[in-house]
């Protein structure tokens, strides 16, 4: 027999209750996991970058230029985990071709390509357009001609000029900001509005979403800072790091509340479908929600970062030392990307694990081989940090480099 | 053809048998359309989905388990054999007397059921269950790039040739109606044989059902077996709350399915 | 303007005319033409083989057993439910032969006793029934009848026979309380039995006064029950109360 019936009669065993028969294949597997989990830290990351651009919080500058590229290096490899899930990955061009307006998945197409080229892009080109003209002058073979291209020929280097750099990339930072709540929120949407599944069928899932990703990406910006700093022998700005553990620690009161509120809500309504959400918690998602997500992925880092950082008290709660401190913020941010990752897994393969009879409880049998198989998706979540590599090491983001480029105008003037 | 109608059947068969290949056989299958073409006293030169508005009627009291409706849909429409696939299927309920309902439908019903224990009975039923063609489908209003939709005559169609295969409308489906086909990979469903239709045939599962269980009609027109089973009994949809609109209506429906 | 808007505006210039033109190539020719979607693949659809040819295709040719047919209890059942998918047959009759079931095993898919099937339906127990012997040998399908009239009730209604069997009632015939119109036992489900439409008819030996044996259950039906007809409450079949 063909080893996918196989895996389907090995589920169809494992049935509790009773499903339709449809139901018996899960269709959004590991790779839709993957995905909202990658926008996420998308949508983190920018908003973090915006914060220094828009909001003027000086003490995350150091990690502004490192935000972006994590955001870019993320968006670009985002949408693969969707295409590798698709029946026929060929036809995907269709959603821009065609998009159907009433449905919220064609809008990936204008959301994805308006964040990535209106947002990002820009930003990105505005803030580095002067270096890469520096660069591109002082440098010699490939490099010079790569920051070249990248100028797309806009060389001036006036004050009036650099000016208008500056007030673009300000103007898209605001553009910015909406967009990333569009690019997440949006995500969120996808599941929210499926009014078929009780699971799914909430008002408060695009906004969970957002908040979570914003959590997911400010962790994954203080890691990233933290391990960079670490490779490149550098001090790590302790301010800079204890700035971002407080947004942290808000983002993530903030977004445990709203799933706390989802949770008692859906408690306290107690519709037709509580029944067997319940036991789909107890017997299916205990680990992955109640230990995972809730436990160690939310209350524990908020303990952690609650205790530590200087969000309450100038020196935090409870006074360490600089070295245990930075443990502890990278115990807690290496957490929380585990709940927020169990928190999509949740959400999507949770709302798969019920019938939509409402009579019964199926089983998600996780392949490691093929394109739906757990080997493909820790390459894609490995691949944004190659990606990442390869944008530091063509736009450097240090401030080292920002001075020295400053140097070289000088020199040129 | 009044010839033709004169002929003797006995004739007609040898005659067939001896002589006859396809292209004649096939003559014959016209034939018979056109005397009921005639009998309806109208002339069909050639079908206008803007002159139909198709839908279903299920009496569940009717249904006897048989699966012969989820077989020969199977076989119209080549649907995979495997037990995870169907365009339609019959679902067995047992509502005992300790308030519990137990629902199965092994392999979709067409193998059969198993006994019931009958001490614990209250009572139970047989109820077939297929795509409800919703005038206000979920499925329809997902598709990322218009591969499904719904024809002028009100049946959900998916373009097999321009579905991606993201299977977003099957999440959307509260109905459990559709599945990817293992095989084109694309998203899957009932068409209310919707080449038959276009030809003046009724659905497989209609053709087949032994006790008109279902009844297939027209909502536009008044002298349509299904306008006249929906005067007649208290209709029920499935899942109203979710003002998909199903165009699958279900007679003295009981409340325990969903 | 500044140097940075025009240069941005050629890049953007050239992705927006890349999609215009991937737009008109490759979007199908028929796509949009009837709504958001291919008009194409309606026809596509339509042109799907077809495998059930239908009775009345069977009825062209086979007219006789269409008559046979017409006038028995199976007439509402279509050739094709026993004889599987025939439009192979009707295409090219001589070189494609649909099956025709003769074994025991197909009838009881619909024959079988299932008491999740409507009352009233004709079933069997196929383990008990004239084992071995195929359906065939005794019923006509195409018109089929019972070889003989039912003997006894639980032929037919075999759940209420064995529930009755070991109750109180036990001893009570069937057609005590059902009024039963001979022809019940050829067409069940047009002509049906009656059910005991009064109290009075149950007061006949549970009344206080009733001149019933002793050790029958009495009740004083002015007050018991008010206006119920017993059976509403009591399972007569097997009545709980002691």
């Amino acid at each position: 027999m063909d080893p996918r019936f196989q895996t389907l009669q090995e589920v169809l065993q494992q049935v509790k209750g009773y499903i339709y028969p449809n139901e018996v294949e899960l269709h959004w597997g590991l790779l839709v996991v993957v995905y909202p989990y990658l926008t996420g830290l998308v949508a983190g990351a920018f908003i973090l970058a915006s914060l220094e651009r828009v909001f003027n919080v000086r003490e995350v500058q150091p990690t502004y230029r490192l935000s972006l590229l994590t955001a870019l290096a993320f968006l670009i490899v985002a949408p693969l985990p969707l295409l590798a899930h698709l029946g026929h990955p060929l036809r995907s061009f269709e959603i821009f071709l065609t998009p159907n307006l009433r449905s919220a998945m064609a809008m990936f197409g204008f959301v994805y390509a308006w964040y990535l080229m209106v947002v990002l892009l820009l930003e990105i080109w505005f803030d580095y357009r002067q270096d890469l003209v520096l660069w591109s002058r002082r440098e010699s073979g490939p490099r010079k001609w790569l920051h070249r291209l990248l100028t797309l020929g806009a060389t001036d280097l006036s004050e009036a000029s650099l000016r208008f750099d500056r007030n673009a990339g300000k103007l898209i930072t605001l553009i910015g900001i909406p967009s990333a709540f569009l690019l997440h929120g949006y995500v969120g949407f996808i599941f929210g509005s499926v009014k078929a599944n009780p699971w799914w069928s909430s008002v408060l899932i695009p906004v969970v979403f957002l908040f979570s990703a914003i959590v997911s990406g400010i962790a994954l910006v203080l890691l990233l800072y933290m391990f960079t700093s670490l490779v490149r022998r550098v001090e790590i700005d302790m301010t800079c790091a204890d700035k971002l553990s407080s947004l942290l620690l808000y983002a993530l009161i903030v977004d445990f509340s709203l799933e706390v509120l989802d949770f008692i809500h859906r408690l306290y309504e107690s519709e037709e479908s509580i029944k067997i959400l319940s036991q789909m918690i107890s017997a299916k998602l205990f680990l992955s929600l109640v230990v995972l997500q809730a436990l160690l992925g939310t209350v524990v880092p908020i303990l952690l970062l609650g205790l530590l950082s200087p969000a309450f008290r100038s020196r935090g709660l409870v006074e360490v030392p600089d070295e245990l401190r930075r443990w502890a913020y990278v115990g807690a941010a290496v957490l929380i990307q585990i709940g927020i990752f169990s928190t999509r897994w949740n959400v999507v393969i949770g709302g798969q694990l019920f019938s939509k009879s409402l009579r019964g409880l199926t089983v998600y049998k996780m392949e490691l081989t093929g394109l739906e198989g757990f080997f493909v998706s820790a390459a894609l979540l490995i691949l944004p940090f190659v990606v990442l590599y390869f944008l530091i090491k063509v736009l450097p983001p240090w401030q080292e480099g920002e001075t020295a480029a400053q140097a070289g105008l000088a020199e040129v003037a | 053809m009044k010839d033709a109608d004169s002929d003797s059947i006995e004739d007609r068969r040898t005659f067939l048998q001896k002589a006859l290949p396809a292209p004649v056989a096939l003559l014959s299958l016209l034939q018979g359309q056109d005397r009921k073409a005639e009998s309806k006293e109208e002339s069909e030169p050639a079908y206008n989905p803007a002159e139909h508005y198709y839908g279903m009627g299920i009496d569940p009291g009717l249904c006897i388990g048989c699966g012969r409706c989820a077989e020969a849909c199977k076989a119209e429409n080549d649907v995979p054999r495997e037990p995870f696939y169907f365009r339609t299927w019959i679902e067995r309920y047992v509502v005992q007397t300790s308030g519990e309902t137990v629902v199965t439908s092994p392999d979709g019903g067409i193998a059969g059921f198993s006994p019931v224990a009958e001490a614990d009975v209250l009572r139970t039923f047989f109820v077939p269950k297929l795509c409800n063609h919703c005038a206000n489908a979920p499925c329809v209003q997902v598709c990322p790039v218009g591969a499904t939709f719904i024809t002028p005559d009100g049946v959900v169609l998916v373009d097999k040739d321009y579905c991606i295969g993201c299977r977003y409308c099957i999440q959307a489906c509260p109905y459990g109606a559709r599945f990817l086909h293992p095989v084109t990979l694309t998203a899957e469903k009932c068409t209310f044989c919707y080449h038959r239709l276009v030809k003046g045939l009724v659905p497989a599962c209609v053709e087949v059902c032994p006790t008109q269980a279902r009844i297939f009609g027209d909502l536009r027109q008044r002298r349509s077996p299904l306008h006249r089973f929906m005067r007649f009994n208290k209709i029920q949809v499935l899942k109203p709350h979710l003002n998909a609109e199903p165009k699958v209506f279900y007679a003295n429906l009981d409340g325990e399915v969903k | 303007m500044p140097q940075q808007v025009t240069r941005l505006a050629v890049v953007f210039g050239i992705l927006i005319l890349a999609l215009v033109l991937a737009r008109s190539q490759l979007v199908p020719k028929t796509f949009g033409q009837a709504g958001h979607y291919r008009a194409a693949a309606v026809t596509e659809i339509a042109a799907a083989k077809i495998h059930y040819a239908g009775h009345e295709a069977c009825a062209a040719c086979h007219e006789d057993i269409a008559k046979t047919r017409s006038a028995g209890r199976h007439r509402n059942v279509a050739c094709e439910v026993c004889h599987g998918p025939a439009a192979d047959h009707v295409a090219a009759p001589t070189d494609v032969h649909p099956s025709a079931p003769k074994q025991r095993g197909r009838c009881p898919q619909c024959h079988g006793y299932d008491s999740a099937r409507p009352t009233g339906f004709p079933q069997i127990d196929p383990v008990t029934h004239n084992p071995v012997r195929p359906c065939i040998s005794c019923h006509q399908p195409h018109a089929p009848e019972t070889p003989r009239e039912p003997e006894a009730c639980g032929a037919c209604h075999g759940s209420i026979a064995r529930t009755h069997a070991v109750s109180a009632h036990a001893l009570i015939g069937c057609t005590r309380c059902h009024e039963t119109d001979r022809r019940h036992k050829t067409t069940p489900l047009l002509i049906r039995p009656s059910k005991p439409a009064s109290r009075a008819f149950c007061a006949g030996c549970h009344a206080r006064d009733a001149g019933s044996p002793k050790e029958i259950p009495r009740v004083d039906v002015t007050t018991h029950g008010e206006r119920y007809v017993c059976w509403q409450c009591h399972y007569p079949h097997f009545p709980e109360a002691k």
